[in-house]
């Protein structure tokens, strides 16, 4: 896929899915470099865990990193900050996404998006194809057959690519332990301070803070999925262990992010919408 | 875990969705705030029932209308395999949508209701089913609880389809009488029906032997990419990157490289987890050979003596699958094959193929959106592949129409006709 594009890049927010990716992507080039940089939005709001870790993997696998930052684009008047005890600047990321698209003139985008994850998700093709203003299209996509992409775009268009879709959250975790790979901690069960909201355990960060009515507890928690501080959930767990995690999964009841992310409760077609003015 | 895709093919009317809904909640797959999502959305929409089809038609559009729109994708595992369902749509352009569906599955369900029979619709899937090449057939005698469970309704059925199906190229079809509805059959045996004796669909699904459908005879590497470390530590190192698309490559097999002819020797085979001994088909690795040959992405790496056709003169079945505008012959289009990107037109029809009827209707110039034709192409390179039938990897295309930038058509190459 790499040798169609001019310029690509590789989502990278530290998560698992995009770890897995960034594994997958070396492990292709090995020995030499991987011939692109990653990327990271960052709303500003994110764990401390995982911007540590993200700064450390990146050092480690001498990789470039370029950060797109939500707090820049609001500085410089791009967007304007949301406000009010629930606000949450993920859906801000999308902006600051094309505008980063466009500065570095990126056309091939990778991610890890999985189609098991959400009811959208599962409609998309594996090389998504982006207008000039970055829309997706979800009634006129290109068939995909066999192994064969089809990467051919227009000046300033650009094509999402997942090479993950047809991956679940059971495969992921296989891969991590079968490769032996380093995540944020936060994805293993430890105790943190929560509180209880919309029936979910949200973390007591700098950016969230609970409201009067809502106690804080100390829990044994982990995060199943990794996302902007305001809008992931932990779950209860005691699993400290990559196998501990697979058992778990094995036997989920719940999805991973119908258990863990608020922003795609906000309605029935919430990541459609979003994914259609160029959200990831 | 081994992993099978199989495609689901069928109608709303067909029980369809009930099928995989039947299967997805007997195993256990359905987890709870998916269930509690369609369970609202249909009580919301005033339903009677919990409507299974929620679970696939992701799109507003979809919900809105009742209609899926797109194949869907749907993920489950048992302890002895996991699975991936391509849920084809069974009226709307379905014959795009199948086609893209079975591409790359291991196993097609045909759905067949037990009151009406084999009717056109079932003819017009098999028919693709065995364009496409798909390995494993399953007819599903659905809704057996409606005509009384009754032997001698699917006894015939079974005869009906035999028939029709002599005059196509399908390789294991297995017959189950099925209620998706009353879950006969389809994870637990049905004691309705104890003069089947086959097994349950789940069962057929986690058993089914698919290791020798990959072609592992025939060595096929198209290169993806060269690898060549700009880095001081591997002064040296230049790497063959791609998939295995036949046949097993070793270290110490003579291969040859085309177009060029030139031969070598593998030295080595990098791998993911690092250097193996070997590498089978669909595994992605990296080729080190012993000498230093000129080699780019599009070339193909073979055995020296045994060889893929290479060649500029096609000849394919074309599906067409472009709403936009119609296949126009002499028209120059750009078409992907293996790892190679040519330009290629369509220089002859040879004829129309009626999917109904299975006549071949020729005086015909033009492919219309969801047509299939049989076609010569010439195209400005030549490409090395094989015959669809002997490998959907290799024997497989796709063209892109070079101004509007969408997938046209999808072709599958065939040995020409004598």
């Amino acid at each position: 896929m790499a040798a169609e594009f001019e310029r690509p890049v590789l989502l990278f927010s530290g998560g698992k899915d995009s770890v897995v990716m960034l594994h997958l992507a070396v492990r292709a080039f090995a020995p030499a470099r991987i011939p692109f940089p990653v990327m990271h939005i960052d709303t500003g709001h994110n764990f401390a865990e995982v911007i540590e870790f993200r700064d450390r993997c990146v050092a480690d696998m001498d990789v470039q990193l370029i950060v797109g930052s939500v707090q820049a684009s609001i500085d410089t008047g791009r967007i304007t900050d949301v406000t009010g005890p629930r606000a949450s600047r993920n859906p801000l990321q999308t902006v600051t996404l094309l505008d980063s698209i466009a500065e570095y003139k990126f056309d091939a985008v990778f991610g890890g998006a999985r189609r098991d994850e959400e009811r959208a998700r599962a409609k998309e093709r594996v090389y998504s194809h982006r207008d000039s203003f970055g829309q997706w299209d979800p009634k006129n996509q290109r068939p995909e057959l066999w192994g064969i992409y089809n990467s051919r775009h227009r000046k300033g268009e650009h094509f999402r690519i997942f090479p993950i879709s047809n991956w679940t959250e059971l495969d992921i975790w296989s891969f991590i332990a079968e490769y032996n790979i380093d995540l944020p901690s936060i994805y293993y069960a430890h105790r943190r301070p929560v509180f209880r909201r919309d029936n979910m355990w949200m973390a007591v960060t700098p950016f969230l803070q609970p409201e009067a009515n809502e106690t804080v507890v100390e829990e044994m928690v982990r995060f199943r999925t990794v996302g902007d501080a305001t809008c992931t959930a932990a779950i209860e767990s005691v699993a400290t262990t990559v196998e501990d995690i697979i058992a778990e999964t094995s036997v989920a009841r719940i999805t991973e992010r119908g258990a863990t992310r608020a922003d795609d409760r906000m309605s029935e077609a919430g990541m459609e919408d979003r994914k259609r003015t160029g959200y990831f | 875990m081994e992993r099978l895709r199989f495609a689901t093919v069928g109608s709303v009317d067909d029980g369809k969705s009930t099928l995989i809904g039947r299967l997805l909640y007997d195993s256990k797959s359905i987890f709870e705030d998916q269930l509690e999502h369609i369970e609202a959305v249909s009580k919301r929409r005033g339903d009677d029932y919990v409507d299974l089809s929620l679970l696939t038609d992701g799109l507003r559009a979809e919900r809105e209308q009742g209609i899926t729109i797109d194949v869907a994708y749907r993920y489950f595992a048992t302890p002895k395999r996991s699975f991936i369902i391509a849920d084809c749509p069974g009226h709307i352009q379905y014959t795009r949508n199948m086609i893209t569906g079975a591409s790359n599955v291991d196993l097609a369900i045909v759905l067949i209701d037990a009151r009406t029979g084999v009717i056109e619709q079932t003819r017009r899937h098999s028919l693709l089913v065995s364009l496409l090449g798909v390995p494993h057939l399953v007819i599903c005698v659905n809704k057996m609880d409606l005509v009384d469970y009754d032997q001698t309704v699917f006894d015939r059925i079974r005869e009906e389809f035999e028939e029709f199906a002599s005059r196509l190229d399908l390789q294991d079809v297995t017959f189950l009488p099925i209620s998706a509805l009353a879950g006969d059959n389809v994870v637990t045996r049905s004691s309705s029906m104890p003069w089947f004796e086959g097994s349950t669909l789940l069962h057929h699904l986690e058993s089914v032997y698919t290791a020798s459908d990959d072609n592992r005879i025939d060595t096929r590497f198209p290169v993806q990419f060269v690898i060549r470390p700009q880095r001081s530590d591997f002064p040296d190192y230049r790497g063959f990157a791609g998939q295995v698309a036949g046949g097993v490559l070793r270290v110490g097999d003579d291969v040859m490289v085309l177009p060029s002819g030139l031969t070598s020797t593998i030295t080595g085979i990098d791998s993911p987890l690092g250097p193996v001994e070997k590498a089978e088909p669909g595994d992605a690795v990296t080729l080190l050979l012993a000498d230093d040959l000129s080699i780019t992405r599009g070339d193909m790496i073979c055995r020296p003596n045994n060889r893929p056709r290479v060649s500029q003169e096609l000849e394919a079945m074309l599906c067409w699958m472009d709403d936009a505008s119609p296949m126009q012959q002499n028209k120059i289009y750009s078409i992907k094959h293996t790892t190679n990107t040519a330009r290629a037109k369509i220089t002859e029809v040879l004829y129309r193929l009626n999917i109904s009827t299975l006549h071949r209707e020729t005086d015909v110039s033009q492919l219309q959106m969801n047509e299939i034709g049989r076609v010569t192409l010439h195209t400005t390179a030549p490409l090395m592949f094989d015959d669809y039938h002997q490998n959907r990897s290799t024997g497989c295309f796709i063209i892109v129409d070079e101004s509007t930038g969408q997938t046209a058509g999808a072709g599958m190459l065939l040995s020409p006709r004598t």
